[in-house]
């Protein structure tokens, strides 16, 4: 069991509870910096996993018999430790859906679809992943909403003069990441959703580079919708969730049709369950929420103060040592940072980078990111990224700074 | 140093991606395909002008992108140059087989392009190596005008 404290923790114990990060790659020890893509996993989720397919697996919410009653009760027991991880005032308030982008998608097409109107301005952010764009370009296409954006400093923070006057009447939602995946830059979620509010506007925070690093209490920060994904905080993947708030989400019609999300059906009409089941047509992924429960408690058991302590500690230290590399740019701010860094360096394309240290067993991140957008903002087609969680070491990263300038001395 | 990257990253390479061969504009072109990869946002523009009889009179690029991108289109341009239509689609051929196929020889006419080869190891990687390729082959459908083309067809 691991201690609260960062200083007190036996990091090389917690690191010995993954044990793919035993595995080589190319003949080399892994050094796995690409946890913004996703996360690996604790032998607590992986048993947590295993347990339920030998001892309860079931379908849920149907069955009367053993199996389905303890799989039922698993599935909203992992609902109710979701709510607990984020501050919910209450389980129904949690959705159960693919990962962020499922969520995200829910909100503009359960949520947009009945509230946005021609003219309406959603607004965004020039920092957005793909996911946090898109689903907002389909909802403008679909009823001639517009899309409106806060541009992005050249110190990779949001240009929050620019708020006030963007923050116009015809905005119904500020939709925003906590954690840039690109540039590490952390967004002042509280201050956003206060500003959103103060002018009547929703406020929707894509947590997904957030959620599995830093303590998050969505009543504190006042969002009104979050999403995020089980697969980068060391849960499964293919399950994440929407939280969104109760008087909201019952105010959504259904998302997908179909069984579960039903009360009653007849050959003309339906009526569907409350929410959160009314969102959740089909058989849900029931083994992936319980496998995300069972994540929470792991990190729980570490502690996300002190996991953040740690995290931003090496990606500060990765950031002050890839500085010192000839022709080397840093994206992002300085100060305080997310769990990643990005950068390109005159010597190689990213793309050629990656490949290269790929063979000396380091894997990280080269391209857009599924930040277009911000590329361009940046004058670079791509960067590199380096991510990072509390099981990497700063030994890893002194490793990645010979592997980068052995990789100067090829290309160069 | 890793074989593998030895492999993929041969000096020949390594020298064309640093200075491209045929790396500018061609001002009477017969015709312009901007080609990229989204995936890792490689990007070229071939120019291509052809002779009386279809052939590849002369050829030029610009672009930016991975040092695989950039050679394989500066490697490219000096192979085509002067060749015929049927040349170049059988080169095409020959190449996508070479950074494609493991149990294959290399063919001889492929000469210089065989340095190539070592994509075939790393597959996320065959993209950028036919990007310009991918290119030429729409620069030849096409025949005047300009084009786009992408190895993420929409």
């Amino acid at each position: 069991m691991h201690k609260i404290a960062a200083s007190t923790i036996d990091w090389d114990a917690v690191r010995g509870d993954f044990p793919i990060l035993r595995e080589r790659a190319h003949g080399h020890p892994l050094i796995y910096l690409d946890s913004a893509a996703t996360s690996q996993k604790p032998r607590a989720v992986i048993e947590a996993l295993r347990n339920f397919y030998e001892h309860e697996n079931a379908n849920v919410h149907r069955g009367l018999h053993t199996l389905s009653t303890r799989a039922t009760e698993a599935y909203e027991k992992a609902r109710r430790r979701v709510a607990e991880y984020i501050g919910a005032a209450s389980a129904d308030e949690i959705v159960f859906t693919r990962g962020t982008t499922e969520s995200i998608n829910l909100v503009a097409q359960a949520w947009g679809g009945k509230f946005i109107r021609q003219g309406d301005v959603i607004l965004l952010t020039v920092m957005e992943h793909h996911s946090n764009l898109v689903p907002w370009q389909l909802l403008a296409e679909r009823t001639g909403a517009r899309l409106r954006f806060v541009p992005v400093l050249d110190d990779g923070t949001l240009d929050l003069d620019q708020l006030s006057s963007l923050l116009t009447p015809e905005v119904k939602l500020f939709a925003f990441t906590h954690i840039s995946n690109s540039l590490g830059t952390i967004n002042p979620v509280a201050n956003l959703c206060a500003k959103a509010h103060a002018v009547g506007v929703l406020a929707l925070v894509d947590a997904a580079q957030s959620v599995g690093h830093l303590p998050i209490n969505v009543r504190e920060l006042g969002c009104d919708f979050l999403a995020f994904s089980g697969h980068k905080m060391c849960g499964p993947t293919g399950i994440g969730a929407l939280y969104a708030r109760a008087e909201i989400l019952d105010s959504m019609p259904p998302y997908h049709g179909g069984g579960e999300m039903i009360v009653s059906v007849t050959l003309e009409k339906t009526t569907f369950k409350k929410a959160p089941h009314r969102f959740e047509a089909g058989t849900p992924n029931v083994a992936g929420a319980i496998g995300l429960a069972a994540a929470i408690d792991y990190l729980e058991q570490i502690g996300r103060p002190a996991i953040f302590e740690h995290d931003s500690q090496l990606a500060r230290y990765a950031a002050e040592r890839l500085t010192e590399l000839p022709g080397t740019r840093v994206f992002g701010p300085t100060d305080e940072r997310g769990a990643l860094v990005g950068f390109v360096m005159d010597a190689a394309h990213p793309h050629d980078l990656t490949t290269f240290a790929d063979q000396y067993g380091l894997a990280m991140r080269g391209g857009h990111h599924c930040n277009q957008p911000l590329m361009r903002r940046f004058g670079v087609s791509g960067t590199t990224r380096a991510s990072f969680y509390f099981y990497n070491t700063m030994e890893e990263i002194d490793r990645m700074i010979e592997i980068l300038q052995a990789a100067v001395r090829f290309f160069s | 140093m890793i074989p593998e990257i030895e492999e993929l990253y041969q000096e020949v390479i390594l020298d064309h991606s640093r200075r491209p061969r045929n790396f500018g504009e061609l001002p009477d072109a017969a015709v312009l395909v901007h080609g990229d990869n989204p995936a890792c946002g490689d990007e070229i523009n071939l120019a291509v002008k052809f002779d009386t009889s279809g052939g590849l009179q002369d050829i030029k690029f610009t672009g930016r992108g991975c040092a695989i991108s950039q050679a394989s289109a500066s490697l490219m341009t000096m192979k085509l140059k002067g060749k015929s239509r049927e040349e170049v689609l059988e080169m095409l051929h020959a190449f996508h087989d070479l950074v494609t196929n493991e149990t294959n020889e290399a063919p001889k006419k492929l000469g210089d392009l065989r340095v190539m080869r070592g994509v075939r190891n790393f597959p996320l990687r065959v993209k950028c190596a036919m990007l310009a390729w991918r290119a030429v082959e729409q620069a030849l459908e096409q025949g005047v005008g300009e084009a786009i083309v992408s190895t993420e067809p929409a």
